[in-house]
């Protein structure tokens, strides 16, 4: 019988495999010859990186040699591009005059690389990454030094980014969304993949959309200004922002082609003598990126072209990112959603998170960092869709806790001998422990913690420091008396706040991690308190994260019963003026405002307006001087004042001066619940300062301090601080004391809640009589109204976050169900 | 119903909307609040609590529920159903992105 011509259109990983498929089932039935674009003979793309990195040779990686298309009788065309398909005379054609006929037909053109079209892309030194000549021209750049940008914090990009910091240069990597790989991971998984990179030296910068790649004038890069103006020196600009299917030859040829080249399961084309595979294919509307679902392709095409009848169906992925020392592995989908269940392993000591997403007991998803060991393991029960039920509670574990007892984990601890190191960070073993709990009676975690130092530290060890005393103390012990701050976590609203300052946790990622959150996401319970305490803690460097804000804080105004909200501005210590009043008269007209209300607070509320119309509402207040009054935030609030000497007859000082100037010292400050102020000038107390979070009353020989009274849910008069003789004083003391509730309070608890708790005696001693804390605590405060006193609805009229205020999008259609 | 065909209408880019975002769609009398959520799928329900009819676009966005901002129901966004002890249901739309565009289906 005589051979048939096989010609094969590119030479990636996808038809190497298919050639090595087809030798083996039918060694003589073709005489093949390919035409490769790459100068080469076929090399294993995929371990690029290694080669950038310095790892690896590009002889390490080639997958076949030229004895080997030589043995095989191949004519390998190199650095010959087809440029031309002749479907009826069957021949193809290269760009540099090589002409083969065929019998059958190979497309497998693989994928380009997509190029963002900035201004300044064609610039030398803009590079992409797809093949050695990418990375020898990367490898050339690093010898000079300086920054490289890698626009792109997916799979590639990463990669690169690596690979160039190994090469010795200074990297910053772009991603346009908040967190890294978002199409493989979830955004745990993705801030702990930032955090490595950033400890490697490896500037991360998310949510960075490029503007401009900037040039010198000889036509170099010289480095890239983002939309928000920021300026980066770079000597090369990496794109690695995704990837197209090459599929210009085919469509040339009138072949048909959507995203890829159409093929059906047997792996034809809409001409039957022409097969496709790899990367520029699309096979049941699916595009694939990776190698695996190439490598299944190729086995179906080798057989049929051997007269079998193989099917492809599709291919489920995972992906694994290869740079050194980074375990990540990704699987499936993992996506929440009704009726999925999910469980999370977290180790923060050990930076190790698996997640497995269920549906009817079976694995759908997997996402592991820090420890893979079992991705294939998962990986394969999730494409078998094995009924995993009976290993249920014991399965994120891994395939090595599966079949034996499991230990129950109370005995596994009192098994330890007495001089095993519990907590590492103080060096305390379990033997000091258990005689400390004996001998000195304690029963809970504060008492061990105050005698033995164990988890006084980063805390990692609490969970076995509660398993060891619940072994000593038996059911005396319950370590649930601590409550959580919800069903997200078992620790207690003081653990996340001392452990947010001992770790330097700065996000709520971080926060979730470390942590050891047992849901991806937390809730609308956690998620504003984290907030919160983020922003009371790293007011400099935590970026707020408004969708963990109650819907009135996001926007600035109060919303309504109807959907609608209100709008009270700043009237400090309660003073007003006819500017102010016309300006309120005339925005109320111009908007239609259906109700204006003095409130309990001596400030006006126009109440009834439409979300739209609200950045219109405060640009005409803005104009007339007016700030938000911040009736929506667990903030600032009021500063109630009477009018003291300046009018009364009985005032002692001038209490709407204080007043005042307390309001425009203390306002824009976020603190754990609302927090009202009211000075009175005299003990008839007209501003009802004895009922407020914090009120002074004006006494001849200077000015009482008092707080934690209450007049909402509870009444309760207040407490004194104490006397104070100046005014300068009372506004230290008065900020002192606001920061110290900052930081200790628990979100949402008033001032008078924290004041019990806490004790009344320990905030005097600390605010009154310690002057190197108070101080502490004012300088605090001071720094943190750095960032905080900016006007949040000035900030909107000039266009912060405008999506919140229009539709999307609106029609008069009818919506389907 | 069956007279009417089902088409999907691009209504804007997948980053107009924040993550754990909702926008808002008005179609006709009718607000459709689309969310996106962490790992960027989009889920439109009508923009209407079953409890008091409080905006359910304004609330706060986590495992595929949202808080409804005015008395915490937690309504689920890929069924509508009131989750937990709550009872209720609100109406829920096709919708879905591809390639960063965001589509709902409705019917003409
Ligand atoms: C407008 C106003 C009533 C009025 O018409 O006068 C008002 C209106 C609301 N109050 Fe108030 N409170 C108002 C003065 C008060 C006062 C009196 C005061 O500040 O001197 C109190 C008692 C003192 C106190 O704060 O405890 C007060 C105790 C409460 C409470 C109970 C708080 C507590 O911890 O016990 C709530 C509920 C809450 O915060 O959870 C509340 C909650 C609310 C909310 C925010 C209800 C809500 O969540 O939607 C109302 C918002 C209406 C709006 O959109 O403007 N409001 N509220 C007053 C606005 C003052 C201002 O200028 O900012
Ligand atoms: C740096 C890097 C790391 C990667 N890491 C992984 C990984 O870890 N895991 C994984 O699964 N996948 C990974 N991939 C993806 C994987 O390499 C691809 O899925 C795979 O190589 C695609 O194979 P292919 O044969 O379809 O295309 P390619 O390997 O791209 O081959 C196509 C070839 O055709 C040539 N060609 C194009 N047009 C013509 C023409 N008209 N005439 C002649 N020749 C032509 C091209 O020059 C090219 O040589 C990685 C990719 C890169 C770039
Ligand atoms: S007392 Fe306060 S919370 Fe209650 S109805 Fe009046 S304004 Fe609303
Ligand atoms: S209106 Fe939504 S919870 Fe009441």
């Amino acid at each position: 019988m005589t051979r048939q011509k096989l010609v094969v259109v590119g030479n990636g990983m996808a038809p190497g495999r298919m050639l090595e498929h087809l030798f083996t089932l039918a060694p003589d039935t073709y005489d093949v010859t390919i035409f490769n674009a790459e100068p080469r003979v076929n090399y294993n793309r995929l371990m690029l990186s290694p080669v950038l990195s310095g790892e690896k040779t590009y002889e390490d990686i080639i997958t076949h040699d030229d004895a080997w298309y030589a043995d095989n009788g191949i004519i390998l065309h190199k650095s010959a591009k087809v440029s031309g398909i002749d479907r009826g005379a069957k021949t193809v054609t290269s760009e540099n005059g090589i002409t083969a006929s065929y019998d059958k037909l190979v497309i497998a053109t693989g994928s380009s690389p997509f190029i963002i079209p900035l201004p300044g892309k064609d610039l030398d030194g803009v590079l992409t990454y797809r093949d050695l000549d990418d990375v020898e021209k990367m490898l050339v750049a690093a010898k000079s030094g300086g920054r490289a940008i890698v626009i792109g914090g997916g799979l590639l990009g990463l990669e690169a980014a690596a690979g160039l910091k190994m090469q010795g240069m200074e990297v910053t990597v772009l991603h346009l969304m908040p967190t890294l790989m978002e199409r493989q991971l979830d955004p745990a998984a993705g801030y702990l993949l930032e955090a490595e990179f950033v400890r490697r030296g490896i500037e991360v910068r998310t949510k960075a959309n490029s503007h401009e790649i900037l040039g010198t004038e000889d036509g170099k890069v010289r480095g890239i200004k983002l939309d928000d103006g920021t300026i980066i020196e770079a000597s090369i600009v990496v794109m690695a922002v995704g990837i197209r299917p090459s599929t210009d030859l085919a469509k040339a040829t009138g072949l048909d082609v959507n995203r890829g080249i159409i093929v059906a399961d047997d792996m034809r084309t809409s001409d039957p003598d022409i097969f496709s595979l790899g990367e520029c294919v699309e096979h049941r509307s699916m595009c694939y990126g990776l190698v695996a679902p190439l490598y299944e392709m190729a086995e179906v095409i080798a057989s049929n072209l051997t007269g079998g009848s193989s099917t492809y169906t599709g291919s489920v992925t995972a992906t694994k990112l290869k740079v050194t020392g980074v375990d990540l592995y990704s699987a499936g989908d993992f996506a929440e959603g009704e009726g999925r269940e999910e469980i999370v392993l977290r180790d923060g000591a050990a930076g190790i998170y698996k997640r497995l997403v269920l549906k009817d007991n079976r694995i759908i998803g997997a996402v592991l960092y820090g420890e893979t060991s079992d991705g294939p393991w998962f990986f394969d029960m999730l494409k078998k869709g094995t009924d995993v039920s009976v290993m249920r509670d014991t399965l994120i574990f891994g395939q090595a806790y599966q079949g034996g007892d499991p230990l129950d984990p109370t005995a596994a601890v009192a098994a330890l001998p007495d001089d095993a190191e519990i907590c590492g960070c103080n060096g305390v073993c379990k033997g000091k422990i258990v005689t400390a709990i004996k001998d000195k009676g304690l029963t809970t975690l504060d008492d061990v913690r105050a005698h033995t130092k164990a988890s006084a530290s980063c805390g990692t060890c609490t969970g076995l420091v509660e398993k060891l005393m619940t072994a000593t103390l038996g059911d005396a012990f319950n370590p649930q008396a601590v409550k959580p701050v919800c069903g997200c976590t078992h620790h207690s609203h003081d653990e996340v706040r001392r452990l947010i300052k001992v770790k330097g946790l700065k996000t709520i990622p971080a926060v979730m991690q470390e942590l050891e959150w047992t849901t991806s996401q937390g809730c609308a319970k956690c998620r504003p308190a984290l907030n919160y305490y983020l922003v009371c803690d790293w007011p400099d460097e935590y970026a707020d994260d408004y969708q963990s804000r109650f819907i009135n804080e996001r926007v600035h105004a109060n919303i309504q019963k109807d959907g609608t909200y209100s709008v009270v501005p700043r009237m400090w210590g309660g003073m007003t003026s006819s500017k102010e009043l016309r300006a309120i008269a005339d925005v109320v007209d111009k908007y239609n405002i259906p109700a204006v209300k003095c409130t309990g607070g001596q400030r006006i509320d126009m109440l009834g307006i439409k979300k739209e119309d609200l950045p219109g509402v405060w640009e005409d207040l803005g104009k007339a001087g007016f700030v938000s009054g911040q009736a929506y935030a667990k903030g600032l609030r009021t500063v109630k004042t009477c009018v003291g000497s300046d009018w009364c007859r009985f005032g002692t000082q001038d209490s709407t001066g204080l007043g005042i100037k307390l309001e425009k010292f203390m306002w824009g400050s976020w603190t754990p619940a609302k927090l009202k102020l009211a000075v009175s000038g005299c003990p008839r107390n007209c501003a009802e300062a004895t009922c407020k979070d914090i009120g002074i009353i004006c006494v001849d020989s200077g000015f009482e301090i008092h707080f934690a009274g209450a007049a909402g849910l509870d009444i309760k008069g207040t407490e004194v601080l104490g006397l104070v003789k100046t005014e300068e004083e009372a506004l230290e003391y008065v900020v002192a004391l606001a920061q110290m509730y900052r930081e200790q309070g628990h979100y949402l608890e008033r001032i008078y809640k924290w004041a019990k708790r806490i004790g009344l005696d320990e905030i005097r001693q600390q605010i009154m009589d310690d002057a190197e804390k108070r101080q502490g605590y004012f300088d605090r405060f001071v720094f943190s109204q750095k960032f905080a006193q900016v006007d949040p609805w000035s900030e909107r009229v000039s266009g912060k976050d405008k999506h919140e205020f229009k539709p999307m999008a609106a029609f008069s259609l009818e919506a389907a169900e | 119903m069956n007279v009417m065909s089902q088409t999907w209408v691009a209504i804007g880019d997948l980053t107009e909307i924040p993550v754990l975002g909702a926008r808002c769609v008005k179609n006709g009398d009718m607000t459709i609040a689309v969310f996106r959520t962490a790992d960027d799928q989009v889920l439109a329900i009508e923009d209407k609590c079953p409890h008091k009819n409080g905006p359910l676009s304004q609330g706060i966005v986590h495992d595929n529920c949202v808080t409804c901002p005015l008395h915490n129901w937690v309504i689920s966004l890929e069924t509508g159903r009131a989750q937990g002890a709550d009872e209720g249901s609100v109406r829920v739309f096709p919708a879905k992105q591809e390639d960063g565009k965001v589509y709902l289906a409705l019917t003409v």
